[in-house]
């Protein structure tokens, strides 16, 4: 930093928002030279993400049968199919995320519409898997800002996809610019509601919002069955399916099939910037992040500790919400059981890994939503079981959760007190 | 003759400091040897690397002329040597002679404890060095400095021969910490050894046999205390010439600001804390709030700042009720406050300074307008406020938490006084700051004052209340004993009173003193 305390350079908004990712204003270290001066904020989670993929690399070795008959032969014919099965794996991966360029660029010079989109469909359906992944992890990153631990946005998720969905069915005769902010707003109000109820428990009995969010998401998912088997249930339906969502609520696609790709995907980067903004822009968010970091000097410079829990819990419960409206009103246009595969519990790993800022949870989201919807396609192409990929996300988060680890390994030198982050205080109550 | 303990080229990196930069020190035998030094300078380091807590990256100690390699507290202990620490490490339960055994049980056959042989040997030491103990005491009935007794009583149960005291008159009233410099000297009459760690300049003049200062990590200097007074250490402690004495014009009090009346308030455990106390503080005064830490001050300030809430009696903020109000309330009526724990209630530390700087009025214009924080003045008021205030930061973008304890208090200072205020309510302003900062925030709650502010200052150190007060009111026990106007208090008399004793038992005993001294003097 070339700022000193006589004269200090005005940071224009783009340092500004680095700095804060770089887990607020850091100081100039002088020994940090040595790391090429980037922040261990950024560094780490980097780092877990390579090794992360060397891990899941051995995993893939040590699963592939083809390489213990290679081995059999010769050490060298091992090590070759080794890399064969890795490669394979990652080429998979990689072309299953972002497309294959040959494809598309023999689609764009055969100019046939279908196969373009046929193309650039993986790159574009990773965005998609990646959209509620945004809303899931924001809300998650703004609890521990506020350091509040909300494990429950699994279960604001099904009330949010949920009230979003009913909303969506039942309200007819909306043009779509009315209908479909409506439907997006009883979703978040479902979550709010759901992330309200832990955290006034917390503000007025105490309640530890761990334990009240896990049982919360209990009555949600059950809340969904009894829903989707009963009141909700489609007409004439055998299955546990809600009514199809009327065409005024679908968040609009951008592409005709097989795109799904839809204007979700926007949404959520402007709800990114939002909660930027509120947190590091407004009196509202300074409160939050105070109440988060230190509630004894929160209650002195005269903020109300409690007033302040609930409002996290509630913004935290209304952007899980957005991720289940998102899911049913721009993916699924009906609500089936079970519909959301934990995008709720993967938003702690992602707020985690995006150091509880809304820039690195939009992108720890593109690469989790990115792993996700490539690993189908490795599946396919290569047989590895997608299931890999949950290894992989599991050994990123183990590494984020447990920096100490990745210090080691790469022998990083350790930050004092005040540089670490405050993510972890949310167990503290 | 061989010195019992020597230090040949300490030297202790941490990343990005130097701790201990070189450092010889040479403990003879039979003396008290201080280490002064401000705090950061690299004395507790020190004495850990000789305790084997930290392993240093160069030089070497020899114990009685022999190397001694040390790697825990257990290889420090065999060898003789033993530390006090600030904070005591017993156990409130148990009595004396159990926390004195333990780690050390003596056994009776079939493996029974053998209280009675313990005790022995503790009253054999107690009556030995005079540190008078009862060994069936209960920790928790003892008061601090009969425990601190018990510390020491620790160190020669295990033959400790050489014993360090790291500051340990902190939670002492002046009585007691002559008592344990009376102790010190039994010590070192009987062959014990003692390094003494303080940044009192009082206290090495008055007891050390050598003083040696650091600063930065590296020895300064040694001198002799018959050599060398207050104002010669400080300056060789901070570097430059330091005001030790404040220029202070005569207090002009005028309308009352603050006003307590039969104030009760209690601790977390529903005890009584505050019971029963009145008084107030007008314009352009400062009220002293003295006593030995824990008899309610914490409660009293918290009490008349919002922070918690009041159980009985009242409190006026220029004439109206603020008794149950929050604390925004204090703070908008023009109260600054500067809290006794600065990490825990006056700073977020892994906040950035500007930040810190806006932290009780972030929500007022200019620092928002609306909701919207307005980050061009929170940076200009923080890059003014860091060159007023002398605050030593990197840039107003780094973390709080990374800044020195004295550092951290002026960014406090800063934000309570930059803004227009009638009242300062300042609880341990200057706690373990070194002389220089001491010397400016006193500097300032002067200025202040002088400017008609209210000032009620509580304080545990005896020298801070006796500078700046303007009249000395005594706690003790959650209630106010005594209030005595600047003059007549003296270090005596507030001693006195700060021990429970009544205003009339110890202005007779300092006049019996005063008539016996005279009489001595006259027999010479």
């Amino acid at each position: 930093m070339t700022s000193n305390s006589e004269e200090p350079k005005k940071p224009g908004v783009g340092q500004i928002f680095l700095e804060e990712l770089n887990n607020q204003f850091k100081p100039p270290k002088k020994d940090d030279k040595k790391r090429g001066g980037i922040s261990q904020t950024i560094l780490i989670p980097l780092l877990a993400v390579i090794t992360g993929l060397i891990i899941g690399g051995i995993f893939i070795i040590l699963t592939t049968e083809q390489v213990y008959a290679a081995f059999g032969q010769s050490f060298g014919a091992g090590l070759a199919a080794a890399w064969d099965a890795v490669s394979k794996a990652y080429s998979g991966l990689f072309t299953g995320a972002f497309g294959d360029p040959a494809r598309m660029i023999a689609a764009l010079q055969s100019g046939d519409e279908l196969q373009i989109r046929r193309a650039f469909n993986p790159f574009l359906e990773s965005l998609v898997t990646s959209t509620p992944y945004i809303f899931a992890g924001l809300a998650v990153a703004l609890g521990f800002r506020a350091g509040v631990f909300n494990i429950g946005a699994e279960g604001q998720i099904f009330i949010g996809a949920i009230t979003a969905t009913f909303v969506g069915y039942s309200v007819t005769g909306l043009p779509a610019i009315i209908h479909v902010p409506l439907a997006l707003l009883a979703g978040a109000a479902g979550g709010a509601f759901w992330g309200f109820i832990p955290g006034w428990l917390k503000a007025k009995t105490g309640g530890h919002e761990v334990i009240n969010t896990i049982m919360m998401n209990y009555i949600a998912f059950r809340l969904s069955d009894f829903l989707l088997t009963g009141p909700m249930k489609r007409p004439g339906s055998f299955n546990p399916v809600s009514p199809e969502i009327l065409p005024s609520a679908w968040l609009p696609r951008f592409f005709p099939d097989p795109i799904r790709f839809h204007l979700g995907f926007f949404i959520a980067l402007g709800i990114a910037y939002l909660v930027y903004w509120y947190l590091f822009k407004t009196t509202w968010g300074f409160e939050l992040r105070t109440v988060g970091t230190n509630p004894n000097a929160a209650k002195y410079a005269g903020m109300n500790v409690t007033k302040n829990i609930v409002l996290a819990m509630s913004l935290s419960g209304a952007l899980a919400g957005l991720a289940g409206a998102n899911e049913v009103l721009g993916v699924n246009r009906n609500l089936a059981m079970a519909f959301s595969s934990g995008y709720g519990f993967d938003s702690i790993a992602l707020a985690l890994l995006g150091n509880n800022h809304p820039l690195g949870v939009v992108l720890a989201s593109l690469l989790f939503g990115t792993l996700r919807s490539g690993a189908t396609r490795m599946q396919l192409t290569a047989g590895i079981p997608n299931d890999i990929i949950s290894i992989l996300q599991a050994v990123i988060l183990a590494f984020i959760a447990a920096p100490a680890i990745i210090r080691t390994i790469y022998r990083l030198r350790k930050p004092t007190v005040e540089e670490a982050g405050v993510t972890i205080r949310g167990w503290g109550g | 003759m061989t010195p019992v303990l020597e230090l040949r080229g300490i030297t202790k990196r941490f990343p990005g400091v130097l701790a201990n930069d070189h450092i010889d020190l040479t403990l003879e035998q039979g003396t008290i040897h201080a280490l002064l030094g401000e705090n950061g300078a690299g004395k507790t380091t020190l004495m850990n690397i000789l305790y084997g807590l930290y392993k240093p990256d160069e030089g070497e100690i020899f114990v009685n002329g022999e190397p001694f390699h040390v790697h825990s507290p257990s290889d420090a202990i065999a060898r003789g040597i033993g530390m006090v620490h600030q904070h005591f490490m017993l156990i409130p339960v148990f009595t004396v002679t159990e926390n004195v055994m333990l780690g050390e049980e003596s056994l009776k056959t079939g493996g029974f404890l053998d209280r009675e042989a313990a005790a022995k040997r503790i009253r054999e030491i107690s009556s030995q060095y005079g540190l008078e103990v009862n060994p069936d005491s209960y920790i928790k009935d003892l008061p601090v400095g009969v425990q601190q007794r018990v510390e020491i009583i620790k160190l020669l149960y295990r033959n400790a021969n050489i014993l360090i005291f790291d500051e340990p008159t902190a939670v002492l009233t002046p009585q007691e910490a002559d008592e344990l410099f009376e102790i010190m000297h039994s010590l070192t009459a009987q062959g014990k050894s003692i390094i003494f760690i303080t940044h009192k300049l009082r206290e090495v003049l008055q007891v050390a046999d050598i003083i040696t200062v650091i600063r930065r990590g590296r020895v300064i200097g040694s001198v002799l205390p018959s050599e060398a007074d207050q104002s010669k250490l400080a300056t060789m402690m901070v570097g430059r010439e330091v005001k030790l004495e404040l220029e202070k014009e005569p207090p002009r009090p005028k309308e009352t600001i603050l006003k307590v009346e039969n104030l009760i308030v209690t601790d977390e455990t529903h005890q009584v804390a505050v019971d029963d106390v009145s008084f107030e503080v007008r314009e352009g005064e400062i009220l002293g709030i003295a006593g030995v830490q824990g008899n309610g001050q914490t409660e009293l300030v918290e009490a008349v700042t919002g922070m918690r809430d009041v159980e009985d009696g009242k409190v006026f903020l220029m004439g109206k009720d603020v008794t149950h109000a929050i604390p925004r309330k204090f703070t908008e009526a023009g109260t600054a406050h500067v809290p006794e724990d600065r990490q825990r209630d006056g700073l977020v530390l892994p906040f950035p300074v500007m930040e810190n700087l806006m932290l009780c009025t972030y929500y007022l214009p200019p620092f928002a307008k609306g909701a919207i924080i307005q980050w061009d003045y929170v940076m200009q008021n923080a890059t003014r406020l860091v060159e007023e205030f002398d605050i030593r930061t990197p840039s107003i973008f780094t973390p709080a938490g990374s800044l020195s304890g004295g550092n951290q208090q002026k960014v406090i200072v800063a934000r309570e006084l930059s803004r227009p205020i009638h009242l300062l309510v300042a609880a341990q302003p200057t706690r373990g700051l070194d002389v220089g900062s001491i010397e400016y925030i006193h500097s300032q709650i002067l200025k202040r004052r002088d400017e008609g502010v209210a000032v009620l200052l509580v304080s545990t150190e005896l020298d801070e209340i006796m500078q700046l007060s303007d009249r000395i009111a005594v706690m003790y026990r959650g209630k106010i004993t005594a209030t005595v106007s600047a003059e007549e208090a003296s270090k005596e008399l507030i001693g006195l009173l700060m021990a429970g004793v009544p205003l009339e038992d110890a202005r007779q005993q300092i006049q019996k003193k005063a008539a016996q001294s005279e009489k001595i003097g006259g027999a010479n």
